[in-house]
């Protein structure tokens, strides 16, 4: 096992691995709703979000900026800045544990034990002034209570299990000594070194280049799997969900406007903007277009919303009802769901 | 075939390394290592890699925006790094420049109005009474209302910013256009607004670009040449159809199988790249992408490959590598 020792003993691998045909939610949120005071007056940056995370499932969560991805995320550690922001409705399940209500020192211990989280841009996620050694080894204590050298034993044995080369050395170097995918790397081994049962990686590799990026997902996917953790990955990359999801939920102005299985999501797309989205994704084509498929106009300001589908003014199949009414997220056939009067 | 628009020969741009007692200069940072390239006019080169790479210390040196070490620029016949200061004010008419981060470019003091306003005053353009004229047709073309002149940078989204810059750097009708990474921060359904925008104005104005950016996907799309550049040299260029259905170089190769593809269904490949771009302070010897070549020969570390062209009977003259398989 990863964590040698434990303060809090807790089920480890054999059972989970046999509970997979009967999975319970590791997280399950519903009806969230996370508001901003903004100069514009109050927006409603999550819109009545629910959503499941299977025990050892890994969950896409895309959209463009300011749909309320990261919101989610770090709603789900209680990490929201407040003020200007609250929880303003809704419940959120993590493991047993209601986080909505759980005060900030009891949430110190559940960031780490059992949900963690990787953030877009590693530099910034490190302390600058202490090795990397230092601070993997205040977060193991935190936890467990252990010995120094106990800790960092266990450090350099999650360096190693993230693939760092020579992670003896390594320890003891600053964050500027790393390059990119070594510091995501880094930050990987601290979110894993209390073995959560909740991985958010919130745009792990946007930061990084794209060869960098490859392996450091392999990583990712490679550990979710062994260690039968959930995943949640937070990105604008369709590509990267399409490789390491198993289920995806698309957002759009801080609500969820499409969920489904990822090959079902990606060969069938109900919502328009979700086609939009995979159509406007620059890949590599055989034959080059003359002119590549868009999304018309631009993502509506939350402080200033359009009355009914919040896609409406930018939807190609848009009709007068779509501007009245709101449509609800009701399931597909197909097992997934969408939030969509016309959907294609 | 006509003269290139833009010549680059051997372009090396060093930064030095200082240390030791007296802090003088122990090394250099061979950012941009003896890169030729030429650019057609009305055509646009990609130029790909990571980062760190050089691709946009390349850019800003072209443009002298950046001091050159040694290298010749020609840039619609004129030698452009032997220019004085005021015949290079001069020069900048024809050559322009579309920053990534369109947040940081636009200064937010200024409305529109003032920003893309501003070369015409410098350039003492037109009359001074028909400038604004002139500034509302600029923001038109790029796909903006007049509404938005009186506004300042704050009051938009990045793509719009992003159009915001490329009006400017259109107002003087430049004849070259280096453009760096000018969709990398853009949402997806953005960055295929912008990328549009920017073909038409090619096709409209015939302006050449130069294309930077680490996106393979994005190059292809806007690109007639691609050259991909590691370690601060080219190891590759071709034209772009060439380039995707028939990589040479493993470092391209390696490229574009790292792409993620939006198709669920597709069996994985393997990650054949590992490890990281080496450091300036310890070059390797031989080729610079030795270390991490998966096909890497001994004699790859023992001397560099120059860029020359493969084999002319399967593809064109124009596909070059840098590479002692070929």
């Amino acid at each position: 096992m990863l964590c040698k020792t434990r303060s809090t003993p807790r089920k480890l691998a054999p059972e989970s691995i046999m509970s997979e045909s009967t999975s319970k939610p590791v997280l399950s949120i519903q009806d969230l709703v996370v508001e901003f005071k903004t100069e514009a007056g109050l927006i409603r940056a999550l819109d009545g979000v629910s959503f499941e995370v299977q025990e050892g499932e890994a969950l896409g969560i895309v959209g463009e900026s300011g749909c309320g991805k990261s919101v989610t995320a770090l709603s789900i550690l209680k990490l929201i800045p407040s003020p200007p922001g609250r929880i303003a409705g809704g419940s959120i399940e993590l493991d047993g544990v209601d986080v909505v209500s759980q005060p900030d020192a009891e949430m110190r211990k559940v960031r780490g034990s059992l949900a963690s989280m990787i953030f877009q841009e590693p530099m910034t996620a490190l302390n600058p002034v202490f090795t990397i050694g230092n601070q993997m080894v205040e977060i193991i204590r935190v936890h467990q209570k252990v010995s120094k050298a106990e800790a960092k034993k266990q450090a350099i044995e999650m360096l190693r299990t993230v693939n760092i080369e020579s992670p003896e050395q390594r320890i003891d170097q600053y964050p500027h000594e790393l390059s990119g995918g070594m510091r995501q790397r880094v930050m990987i081994a601290m979110a894993l070194s209390c073995s959560p049962k909740l991985l958010i990686a919130d745009e792990p590799t946007t930061a990084l280049d794209v060869t960098v990026q490859a392996q450091v997902m392999e990583e990712i996917s490679r550990l979710q799997r062994e260690m039968n953790m959930g995943l949640i990955l937070i990105t604008h990359d369709l590509g990267v969900i399409a490789e390491s999801c198993t289920r995806v939920v698309v957002m759009y102005c801080g609500k969820i406007i499409e969920m489904a299985e990822t090959e079902e999501l990606f060969r069938n797309p109900r919502h328009p903007y979700t086609r939009g989205l995979l159509d406007s994704i620059p890949r590599i084509r055989e034959k080059k277009l003359e002119t590549l498929p868009i999304i018309e106009g631009m993502v509506p300001d939350l402080a200033n919303l359009p009355k009914g589908c919040r896609f409406a003014d930018r939807c190609p199949k848009a009709e007068d009802h779509c501007r009245e009414n709101e449509p609800p997220l009701e399931d597909t056939e197909s097992g997934g769901k969408v939030a969509c009067f016309i959907p294609n | 075939m006509e003269e290139p628009l833009v010549q680059v020969k051997n372009l090396k741009t060093h930064y030095p390394i200082k240390g030791g007692l007296l802090n003088r200069p122990i090394g250099a940072v061979k950012a941009v290592n003896g890169v030729s390239l030429d650019i057609q006019a009305g055509q646009t080169f990609g130029l790909v890699g990571e980062s760190g790479c050089g691709k946009s210390t390349f850019g800003r040196s072209i443009l002298r925006l950046q001091h050159v070490t040694s290298g010749e620029v020609q840039i619609n016949g004129k030698d452009i790094l032997s220019l004085d200061r005021q015949e290079l004010v001069k020069a900048r008419a024809d050559m322009q420049i579309i920053f990534q981060d369109p947040y940081g470019s636009l200064n937010p003091r200024m409305t529109i109005r003032q920003i893309v306003r501003e070369p015409l005053d410098t350039h003492k353009i037109g009359e001074r009474a028909d400038r604004d004229a002139e500034v509302m047709r600029l923001l038109e073309i790029c796909g903006l209302r007049r509404s938005v002149a009186d506004r300042y940078p704050h009051e938009f989204s990045g793509g719009q910013r992003q159009r915001i810059g490329i009006a400017r750097a259109l107002a003087l009708k430049p004849k070259f256009i280096v453009a760096d990474e000018p969709v990398s921060a853009l949402d997806v359904s953005v960055q295929s607004q912008v990328l549009n925008l920017i073909s038409n104005l090619q096709k409209e104005f015939g302006i050449s670009f130069l294309f930077i950016s680490h996106d393979l996907a994005v190059v292809q799309h806007i690109s007639h040449e691609v050259g991909v550049m590691y370690f601060g040299e080219l190891v590759e260029r071709a034209p772009a159809e060439e380039l995707y259905a028939a990589p040479k170089h493993p470092y391209t190769q390696a490229l574009l199988k790292a792409i993620p593809q939006p198709d669920p269904g597709r069996e994985k490949e393997h990650v054949s790249l590992t490890g990281d771009i080496p450091s300036h302070n310890d070059p390797p010897k031989g080729c610079p992408f030795q270390p991490r070549c998966p096909v890497a020969k001994p004699e790859c570390a023992e001397s560099k490959p120059p860029l020359k062209p493969v084999d002319v009977e399967e593809t064109s003259s124009k596909h070059q590598v840098a590479c002692w398989l070929y």
